[in-house]
């Protein structure tokens, strides 16, 4: 079965969705990145979806799933590069993810990634 | 009827594989007729949520493509159809967050919000119809 490639760069995981994802995939990505993060310590999970087209009620919860269990194992996860039409459907849709954290790019993605992670360690 | 039809494909629906190639489909027609980027998106989400919903709680069955013309100019009539069990109370059904399986409950009434006409006819044991159109903007 293929699989989204989840890739680590540094204290982060990467995860660039690339194609159409159908249920089976997006529910399969879910548990890669549970394992993903537990195997690697990771606490910052970028999601880069820039390339992605549509995003239905289905690959919104998948967002909302992984941001949720990625919380839960001490990870925060930062959603990225949504594209305008996307944007305006899934309001329009009536999903707002109100649980997921967002940013315009990879590269801002990354900084509030590390701005995030630096005020949680000088909270503790 | 005041709309024409053309251009008719029609896609067996029964894996969330087959959920993909009819939303790919419906894009294609989409770009094809030259609809904008925001209202292409609307109409590929609004397939995606019906098309999945037919192989989930329909049991399987086809969607129909067809590019129609009529008053409102032209546009992308897609009709959903499934032998399953059919939807007790459709009002319900369409109401935000409600769900009888493991969704979201945004479905059809997302899918409502993202078309210009929706029509459903449901008959318990029978099975469901669902017919939307989405007219391209001037």
């Amino acid at each position: 079965m293929d699989r989204i490639p989840i890739l680590k760069l540094g204290d982060l995981l990467l995860v660039t969705i690339q194609v159409d994802m159908h249920d089976q995939l997006a529910l399969a990505l879910e548990d890669d990145l549970g394992q993903r993060i537990v195997e690697t310590g990771a606490h910052g999970v970028l999601i880069d979806i820039s390339s992605v087209e549509l995003v239905d009620s289905f690959i919104g919860r998948m967002l909302g799933n992984i941001a949720a269990m990625a919380r839960v194992l001490d990870a925060i996860t930062v959603v990225v590069g949504m594209r305008p039409a996307v944007a305006i459907t899934l309001v329009d849709l009536g999903l707002s993810l109100p649980q997921i954290r967002t940013a315009l790019d990879v590269d801002a993605g990354v900084a509030l990634l590390n701005g995030l992670l630096v005020a949680q360690t000088d909270g503790r | 009827m005041w709309a024409t039809t053309s251009a008719e494909d029609s896609v067996p629906l029964h894996s969330s594989r087959d959920v993909v190639r009819a939303r790919q489909l419906v894009r294609d027609h989409a770009v094809a007729m030259g609809f904008s980027l925001v209202e292409q998106t609307k109409l590929v989400t609004a397939a995606s949520e019906l098309a999945r919903n037919t192989v989930d709680y329909g049991g399987g069955g086809t969607v129909d493509i067809a590019r129609v013309e009529g008053r409102g100019g032209t546009g992308i009539r897609l009709t959903f159809v499934d032998e399953g069990p059919g939807i007790p109370d459709v009002e319900l059904a369409l109401r935000d967050h409600y769900t009888t399986g493991t969704g979201l409950g945004m479905g059809l009434g997302g899918a409502r919000r993202l078309v210009n006409e929706f029509e459903i006819e449901s008959t318990v044991g029978v099975g469901t119809r669902i017919t939307v159109t989405k007219w391209k903007r001037p």
